[in-house]
């Protein structure tokens, strides 16, 4: 029989979320949809899982491929790292860069998605987050799609995010922020975690 | 039989009445959507979880509130923290409390934050109520030997 075999490894997804009561609810709402799911309550340990050890000076990384990630979602509001900072890191991590990253968030902060969408984020869900939105993250997690789709899947096409009046926003006018700009935007207008 | 359809007839009945009522969101609605065959105890999971969350955040807001010199950040994080998961269980009169506790948090006005804390533990314990009922009427119905209505 000329059958092809695909692999049939589940699509793992690395769920960060310091409550525990939404970590539940994502595990859940993922293993629906037949993914595997990965826990865990920190940004620190999402990036320990991710085989980045001594996380705080980024040295040694050392990729462990049984434990390939297909897609992290992670909440934005947690102590210590945020998920935005978690973002930052895992873009900045060249062998950790190409894996989507959906940020979620209870509160609905315009300056906050797109800033997290310009980081590199695919998709930013408010919570509490349904079926709906993780409908949303199969073309992300679809393996031999995944370097295409990115582009793609434009963000503003898709209803799902807030909708709000940005107009301000423009891609065509975004000012050049040095890294000091923008933590001090950061942390001066987005403190409501 | 009839036992049955009618704890069934009951059970529908309530839980309209607690969405129409304002205590609970559509939120609800999804998790009891979650549940199934293979995770039959779902939604009691997550709400026992709530339960717990609740108290300890509860307890932790009267301490805070109690300090000689309040810490507004440390309160409105609490506050934070019940606000996201009444959303996730649905519980929607906690999220409203919540919503206004924050800006009293903000204001760093205590009498405000107080009064929100007492009426964060009344929408509490009567949600904490409502929803015991609710599984206590679901237990009656599997006990009968019944299934219980999945709401649309």
């Amino acid at each position: 029989m000329g059958v092809i075999s695909i692999s049939e490894t589940p699509l793992h997804v690395l769920a960060v979320d310091d409550s525990n009561i939404d970590r539940k609810l994502i595990e859940r709402l993922l293993k629906t949809l037949s993914y595997q799911v990965t826990a865990v309550d920190s940004g620190s340990k999402a990036l320990e899982f991710l085989g980045l050890q001594d996380v705080e000076n980024f040295q040694s990384f050392s990729p462990n491929p049984e434990l390939e990630v297909n897609l992290i979602i992670t909440d934005y509001c947690m102590p210590g790292m945020t998920g935005f900072e978690l973002l930052r890191k895992i873009k900045e991590t060249k062998s950790l860069k190409d894996i989507p990253v959906v940020i979620m968030s209870s509160d609905n902060i315009p300056a906050r998605i797109s800033r997290c969408l310009e980081e590199g984020a695919e998709e930013f869900f408010l919570k509490p987050v349904r079926m709906s939105d993780v409908d949303k993250l199969k073309p992300f997690l679809s393996k031999s799609e995944r370097k295409t789709t990115g582009d793609e899947e434009c963000v503003s096409n898709d209803n799902s995010i807030a909708i709000y009046d940005d107009d301000v926003n423009d891609d065509d006018d975004v000012e050049v922020w040095s890294d000091e700009d923008e933590q001090r935007q950061m942390f001066s207008e987005d403190q409501s975690c | 039989m009839a036992a049955v359809s009618q704890l069934q007839r009951q059970f529908i009945d309530y839980t309209t009445s607690l969405y129409n009522e304002g205590y609970l969101d559509d939120q609800f609605t999804q998790l009891q959507q979650l549940q199934d065959e293979s995770n039959p105890d779902f939604v009691v999971e997550v709400v026992s979880l709530f339960f717990e969350d609740s108290e300890k955040l509860l307890n932790n807001l009267a301490t805070a509130l109690q300090q000689k010199s309040v810490d507004y950040n440390q309160v409105d994080s609490h506050v934070h923290q019940f606000k996201g998961s009444s959303s996730s269980i649905g519980a929607k009169q906690v999220t409203n409390v919540c919503i206004h506790f924050r800006n009293f948090c903000e204001a760093k006005n205590l009498d405000g934050c107080l009064r929100c804390l007492q009426q964060l533990r009344h929408e509490y314990i009567l949600v904490r109520t409502k929803l015991e009922a609710l599984f206590r009427l679901e237990q009656q119905i599997l006990q009968a030997g019944g299934s219980v209505p999945v709401m649309e």
